[in-house]
């Protein structure tokens, strides 16, 4: 049955969002440069040969995730998919060459069945193309997810923007694929996280709620595809959200060993002023756990279209990861020392 | 009675498949919004209008394997998501086991079928009973196995398949999803209807009503 949409947005026709959004990106960020065919995000002046390039992708409506996080510093091309739709091998094959100095390509990928899926077709078509040493990293930081080998595991979420921020410093440095690789590995492996939603989101070409959540309740362990969580549970404070955020992670990892990367974000509809109110109240109890945050980040940086809400990721780091963290960056979404 | 597949029949097939993704767009999103992401019908329904344009072109692939191959690319590369490579694995290996066959009699289509859903299965590394396209596409295989074992004949032997397809998409709604984005939900999938396993049934249902 057809049904008229009943939310409102700023949209023309809801098939051509993504088309229109990179004209705009384009027209935003001179210092980025775009294929609207194969619907990809370039830094405009490539990175020196010789250096390890980093290409994400994933579906639209996570921004500035991945396409506002390429620069000096971090991505150097974002392939974009249609809204919460993985991209194709094809754009994943096309940035791998056109990004390619010689040294390398890492692909990192969120772990959601369709993305791992295009990246491994991409990865098997680029090696038998072009030849390209190209390695992959699959993201998986969602405790709210059961982790079983019989199904498709932990989502990747939060922990991808750290991850492209520190291995984009280690690349730009120069270091080489195999280290670039371990690297992600290692961040990969540290981090945990865990979300809730106070509003399902509005996918374009539905133009309705992907979900039905009802006034007085939150969604607990949401993804960041407006895909329901594992339960639902009656809305209360910020102080008793913020526990069911920070319990899951502690009880997952041990981050009482080294300094660690928290990064407190919101889904895209929920205010800053909300989401610095949740970050107090995490601090609080991180530091009744022992848990020393050396650097953090407040803020929507993979966000979920509309959605009230927010996530919590926790990055066990090391003294080389905060030496990264620190390093220059210069994107449309992270920006600083550059 | 049609012992063979032809080139028609094939372009048969997949229009059909378009015109049901079309008319079933919004039901296939509405499973989706239920236990996935909302949008399976959305990115179908571009797939196979992209696969249509190729196929009624005036430079369209001649043969079978080459047609096949050609529907398989254009899914990789226009649908996304997981239903991208999934269908696209489907015709890229069907393409394969076609080969440079003459004329596709029931032993080959019934080759080019089960490689198509073994080799999306080994996409998605999906078994019967993960609540996923391969629930409809295996006993949909074995269903027509059987009636070529049996000399039932092509159309006969497809419409089992299509029915066993419909039986399996069925028999997802209890289950609880071991793959895809539907498994995130542990015990809150189950008493969904998958939506891959409904899309697969129309395939074959279509493929049925192409050679009927």
């Amino acid at each position: 049955m057809l049904r008229e949409p009943v939310v409102k947005k700023l949209i023309n026709d809801p098939a051509d969002v993504l088309a229109e959004s990179l004209r705009g990106v384009e027209a935003a960020h001179p210092e980025l440069r775009v294929d609207h065919e194969h619907r990809i995000v370039y830094r405009a002046r490539a990175k020196s040969d010789g250096k390890v390039a980093l290409i994400s992708g994933g579906g639209s409506g996570h921004e500035p995730l991945h396409g506002g996080f390429v620069g000096p510093g971090m991505l150097d091309a974002a392939c974009a998919g249609e809204v919460f739709t993985s991209p194709t091998p094809d754009q994943m094959v096309e940035a791998t060459t056109v990004v390619d100095r010689g040294a390398g390509v890492l692909h990192i990928v969120k772990n959601y069945t369709g993305d791992v899926m295009n990246f491994e077709m991409a990865g098997e078509m680029a090696a038998a193309d072009s030849g390209v040493d190209v390695r992959t990293v699959v993201t998986r930081d969602d405790v709210a997810v059961e982790d079983s080998t019989y199904t498709a595991g932990r989502r990747g979420v939060g922990v991808t923007v750290l991850l492209e921020k520190i291995v984009g410093a280690a690349a730009e440095e120069g270091q080489d694929l195999d280290a670039v690789e371990s690297l992600a590995q290692r961040v990969s492996d540290g981090g945990r996280s865990m979300g809730i939603a106070l509003t399902s989101c509005t996918v374009p070409s539905a133009g309705r709620p992907t979900f039905d959540l009802p006034e007085n309740e939150i969604e607990v362990g949401v993804g960041i595809h407006g895909e329901p969580g594992r339960h639902r549970e009656a809305l209360t404070g910020a102080s008793e959200i913020a526990r069911q955020l920070v319990d899951p992670v502690l009880a997952d990892h041990d981050f009482t060993t080294g300094p660690t990367i928290a990064l407190l974000n919101g889904m895209g509809g929920t205010p800053l002023i909300e989401l610095y109110l949740m970050y107090g109240e995490v601090t609080r109890l991180l530091t009744s756990a022992g848990v020393e945050v050396a650097r953090c980040l407040v803020g929507n940086y993979i966000t979920s279209l509309d959605m009230a809400g927010a996530s919590l990721t926790l990055l066990a780091a090391d003294e080389e990861m905060v030496r990264l963290w620190d390093a220059p960056v210069s994107t449309p979404g992270l920006r600083w020392g550059a | 009675m049609t012992q063979s597949l032809t080139q028609a029949q094939l372009v048969a097939w997949l229009g059909a498949f378009r015109d049901a993704v079309h008319e079933h767009r919004d039901h296939l999103t509405e499973l989706d919004a239920a236990i996935g992401d909302a949008d399976h019908g959305t990115n179908l329904t571009r797939g196979m209008d992209a696969v249509m344009a190729l196929v009624d072109a005036d430079d369209a692939p001649d043969t079978a394997a080459s047609l096949l191959k050609a529907v398989g690319m254009k899914l990789v590369s226009t649908v996304g998501g997981a239903s991208g490579p999934l269908y696209g694995t489907f015709f890229l290996r069907a393409a394969a086991a076609a080969g440079d066959a003459e004329t596709l009699d029931a032993e080959a289509v019934l080759g080019m079928l089960r490689a198509g859903a073994e080799g999306l299965a080994a996409r998605g590394k999906a078994t019967v009973g993960d609540k996923t396209m391969v629930d409809a596409l295996t006993p949909a295989v074995q269903a027509l196995a059987d009636a070529v074992g049996r000399g039932d004949g092509l159309p006969a032997g497809l419409r089992a398949a299509a029915d066993a397809a419909a039986e399996g998409r069925e028999a997802t709604t209890p289950l609880e999803a071991r793959k895809g984005r539907a498994s995130y939900l542990g015990e809150r999938s189950k008493g969904h209807t998958d939506p891959g396993a409904a899309s697969a049934t129309m395939l074959v249902e279509a493929l049925a009503d192409a050679v009927a």
